[in-house]
């Protein structure tokens, strides 16, 4: 009886700190954020009395509507090009000598650690109208003096691509390296063609590390703000820009709100898919990777 | 039987893809071009111009405080976190505990700066460096704990129990078999902590309020503002101290970011 009391004790001795922390600064702010969006703004940048629909109401407006699907639509094609790059990349990984496999895994990883701010930088002076990328496009004919290859969807896309690559590769060769590449070469043996061996038999033993790459570019993607910021151009904001507006010109606390309620809904989903699959995989070990951005 | 020399051939162009830009970033930022367009020859000019921007100097100041702050808390925060997660996994209490760990990693950031920012603006705390270390560790502690748990994992937890059937009491048990073997995870997360610290840009920027500056908010208004070959220069003196971080890290734990969770 004393050391089950004893052990409670230790328990919560040990719970409380980051518990009690995260409630403090993660929980309560979050509900916040929903609570908020049913307030109206005073003009002065504060919160005005009383509750309101209206914010939620004008985001059915096309204006917004138009945006969360530049939202949704940009972080599919983002995570869709991960995706594409990081299997092979993650089987040419799993595939290779022990030796060549760490230093191959360190060129994967160092990205990782950048600074996030300095990769998106050296984009925008590679994209720059008087940068590298221009230059050898225009010499090969590829483009004209006037084409603009900064500030468009297509430069967002590129360089949502090149922040999040590294994460979707991670969890791809984790799965990759576990996985038994006898099988393959059986259903070679039993005449399947390479590139059918590849579909039937790989991508279905690395479903785990496939479902981990894509959720871990697609819900930062939704959330992205400062890619869209600094490559992207007036047709290409995200939700995420229009929150920053809102907060930092605007001054419109309640809209702020009532958009983040949109992104919280809209990451939801996918949430709660990696939460039944961590489920049904029991207790295995977390393995999650999230990139910085968004 | 002959291997596809496919995906090779598709992991040396993501390997290009990701090192080209910043290998010409560094070579520009020897370029006496202030442009960038076309090479003028080596020069230092830019890394000297540095030594005489007191503003960077002083959010680096800055950054560097926070992220030292950051750590410590973080790291005590995270670890008894992955204590508790660890000895009592069975216990409803710590379901609840480990979603509330998990799930700031899966949040995008820029929702949790905005949320933060409005817990603050009700709460009446003014902005600034001592919100920005509040919510700095309030994403730290997530990756810290995480790691940490990955180490608790791989433990053999039979010698502390040795330790304490010798006759070693709590506080001996935890300062001398414990921590010796939890050093490598406390040492990761640390580094992690610290080096997420001194980059994080979205959740800063929004809770810092107008005075208060650190490096990424600093080198933000440059890009933004176009001082272009200054930020080159800056890029790679943080590109080098970053690479070094990541090589003693890995020498500190061996693969450990790829087993660790994080």
């Amino acid at each position: 009886m004393k050391t089950l009391r004893r052990k409670s004790l230790q328990e919560w001795l040990l719970t409380a700190p980051s518990f009690l922390w995260l409630a403090a600064f993660f929980l309560l702010p979050t509900l916040l954020v929903f609570f908020l969006a049913f307030r109206p703004a005073d003009p002065y940048g504060g919160i005005g009395p009383g509750w309101t629909l209206n914010t939620l109401k004008a985001l059915g407006h096309s204006y917004y509507l138009d945006i969360a699907w530049r939202t949704l639509w940009v972080s599919l094609l983002t995570t869709a090009f991960c995706v594409l790059l990081a299997v092979p990349t993650g089987y040419a990984l799993a595939r290779a000598s022990e030796k060549r496999r760490r230093l191959l895994l360190m060129l994967v990883i160092v990205p990782f650690w950048t600074s996030f701010l300095i990769r998106i930088f050296a984009w925008k002076s590679l994209l720059h109208p008087e940068g590298l990328i221009k230059h050898v496009l225009i010499a090969v004919g590829l483009a004209d003096p006037q084409t603009s290859l900064l500030y468009n969807t297509g430069a967002v896309v590129l360089v949502m691509v090149y922040t999040f690559l590294p994460f979707s590769i991670l969890p791809i060769y984790a799965a990759a390296e576990k996985f038994d590449f006898r099988l393959v070469e059986a259903a070679r043996d039993l005449g399947a063609r390479p590139f059918a061996a590849f579909l039937k038999v790989f991508l279905p033993g690395i479903r785990s590390g496939l479902v981990t790459a894509i959720l871990v570019v697609f819900i930062p993607a939704l959330g992205s703000y400062v890619i869209p910021d600094i490559v992207g151009g007036p047709r290409s904001e995200m939700i995420g820009n229009k929150i920053a507006q809102r907060v930092f010109v605007d001054r419109n606390l309640p809209h702020a709100s009532a958009l983040s309620v949109v992104l919280i809904l809209a990451v939801l989903a996918p949430l709660l898919a990696i939460l039944v699959l961590q489920r049904k995989k029991d207790k295995e070990k977390p393995r999650v990777i999230v990139p910085e951005d968004a | 039987m002959k291997r596809s020399r496919f995906p090779l051939l598709i992991m040396g162009l993501v390997l290009l893809f990701f090192y080209l830009p910043i290998i010409i970033l560094v070579i520009n930022s020897f370029n006496a071009s202030r442009f960038g367009s076309g090479w003028q020859g080596f020069s230092l000019i830019w890394y000297r111009r540095l030594l005489h921007e007191p503003e960077i100097w002083a959010a680096a100041r800055n950054t560097l405080v926070i992220a030292v702050l950051v750590t410590i808390v973080s790291l005590i925060l995270g670890t008894t976190s992955a204590l508790a997660l660890h000895r009592f996994a069975k216990s409803r209490l710590q379901r609840v505990h480990y979603t509330l760990i998990y799930t700031p990693l899966v949040v995008p950031e820029i929702l949790m700066g905005i949320s933060l920012l409005m817990g603050f603006v009700a709460a009446g705390v003014g902005l600034g460096l001592f919100t920005i270390f509040l919510a700095h560790v309030t994403f730290c502690i997530s990756y810290v704990a995480l790691v940490v748990l990955g180490r608790l994992q791989d433990f053999d937890f039979s010698v502390v129990e040795a330790a304490q059937d010798l006759g070693a009491g709590w506080w001996a048990t935890a300062r001398k078999v414990l921590l010796p073997m939890l050093a490598p995870g406390l040492a990761a997360g640390g580094l992690l902590a610290f080096t997420l610290s001194v980059d994080d840009f979205v959740i800063t920027f929004f809770v810092a309020g107008p005075g208060a500056t650190t490096l990424p908010i600093r080198v933000y208004s440059m890009i933004k503002h176009g001082a272009t070959p200054l930020i080159n220069a800056l890029s790679t003196i943080l590109l080098v101290l970053t690479f070094t971080i990541v090589l003693v890290s890995q020498r500190l734990s061996r693969s450990n970011i790829l087993e660790g969770g994080v």
